[in-house]
């Protein structure tokens, strides 16, 4: 193994477990965020809207990620959407995401006994109220590990915006294989960054659960 | 280059059978993540720290490793210590462990919002604990887990194209072969991709089904 190797090519693949990891973190936040969204749509929404919302989910998630940035990156021109390779990861990784999560906080809505708001209406409390005192709290219980997992799977998806020639991690590590002849350096080192990203996504994910399950707990 | 749907009629025999691998290793991959995901998931929550302890490093494991070097791991390495499994099985195996590791965390995210008092409640009747959790825990976690499962079941069935590293001619591996031999690559890919979306409307058709079904109050 040569080591002056990575002190070449460190920089490099430093930068592309830099984007990576912005890569990942906006489009995933961002896909939370949309997925959060729709799913409040879809519950409190009108039912045309749950309809449309629906379809979206299905077709979003029924079809490859590849396919989804290839469709917006190459044929968006077309339609006068002209994106740069990372704008276009991103917003793609955004849509992406969002039915997946939107599922998850579905299941989340599911989990609370419908009782339990009806009663809090009895004591008039607002909608508002009802979903940030009432549902939001609980719903965080069964979505937390589900939500991790999800997280977990994006990480790994991250790779496939190299197709599109954003600079992130697989591409560098592609670059460097193909200039320098070497294949087991580089991939170790590739495989050793997802797997510190994915043991801090879980770590993350044990301390946001144990918060959210701190009321469960009997002392 | 105009888009052909001849291209697509000729070869679609060929990309169904194919279709018939994907859905075999989806099918047993759901399975295995199922029945496996509820054991680990189990284990997981036990009160015995060294069960509790494997079963968090085998999530760690199948959650942190690329389910392509999983893959090559089962294939590869296990005739090493004497299991010379055949590719289908092999591939199978992989997927469906793999995606146990998921399934498992999201029934524990979802047994967490069952009532300790229910469980308390069997133990003083005297239910034993296997016909708790078959009986009471488990329907209720998969009813409330059930979108986030059926989330990670499509997942699945997209993640079988990988067999095809290990030479199971499914779905993603005959599209490729078709496109060398006609150089018609969006015609083969759009109709895959369509296969695909086709396979996982019936999944979540069922899910939502089944959610109607067990839905409470």
């Amino acid at each position: 193994m040569e080591l002056d190797l990575f002190i070449r090519y460190g920089p490099a693949l430093l930068s592309g477990f830099g984007v990576t990891i912005l890569c990942w973190l906006v489009g995933s936040i961002g896909g939370l965020v949309l997925g959060f969204l729709l799913a409040c749509l879809y519950r409190f929404g009108p039912k045309a809207l749950g309809w449309l919302i629906y379809i979206y989910v299905e077709i979003i998630r029924g079809t490859p990620f590849m396919i989804q940035l290839f469709i917006l990156y190459y044929g968006g021109p077309y339609v006068g959407l002209v994106l740069s390779p990372m704008q276009a990861g991103i917003l793609s990784f955004i849509i992406y995401g969002s039915p997946y999560f939107s599922e998850i906080f579905r299941s989340g809505f599911n989990a609370i006994p419908k009782g339990q708001i009806e009663a809090a209406r009895c004591v008039g409390l607002s909608e508002r109220r009802i979903l940030m005192r009432i549902i939001l709290p609980q719903m965080l219980v069964p979505t937390t590990a589900p939500l991790t997992n999800f997280f977990i799977i994006l990480t790994k998806e991250t790779a496939i915006l190299s197709v599109v020639t954003v600079p992130e991690l697989l591409y560098e590590t592609q670059t460097m294989a193909a200039e320098t002849f070497t294949f087991v350096e580089p991939f170790l080192v590739l495989s050793l960054f997802y797997w510190v990203l994915v043991i801090g996504t879980s770590w993350v994910g044990e301390r946001v659960e144990a918060r959210v399950t701190r009321h469960l707990r009997r002392v | 280059m105009n888009f052909s749907f001849e291209v697509i009629w000729h070869n679609l025999p060929y990309l169904l059978a194919a279709a018939r691998w994907t859905l075999l290793i989806s099918l047993g991959g759901m399975a295995i993540s199922l029945v496996w995901g509820i054991f680990l998931c189990a284990g997981r929550i036990s009160r015995g720290s060294v069960i509790r302890s494997l079963a968090r490093l085998y999530i760690s494991f199948f959650r942190g490793v690329p389910l392509l070097v999983q893959l090559l791991m089962f294939y590869y390495m296990l005739p090493y210590v004497g299991l010379d499994l055949p590719a289908i099985a092999a591939a199978i195996l992989a997927v469906g462990m793999c995606s146990a590791a998921y399934t498992a965390e999201i029934l524990r995210g979802a047994l967490q919002t069952i009532p300790a008092g229910q469980t308390e409640a069997a133990q003083a009747l005297g239910i034993p604990t296997l016909s708790l959790w078959r009986r009471i825990l488990v329907p209720q976690a998969i009813r409330i887990g059930l979108p986030s499962l059926v989330n990670e079941l499509i997942l699945l069935v997209k993640v079988s194209s990988l067999a095809s590293v290990v030479g199971i001619g499914e779905l993603t591996r005959i599209s490729q072969n078709i496109t060398g031999e006609t150089y018609r690559p969006l015609e083969i890919f759009i109709a895959a991709a369509v296969i695909y979306f086709l396979i996982n409307l019936v999944i979540s058709g069922l899910g939502r089904l089944a959610e109607k079904r067990l839905e409470v109050g």
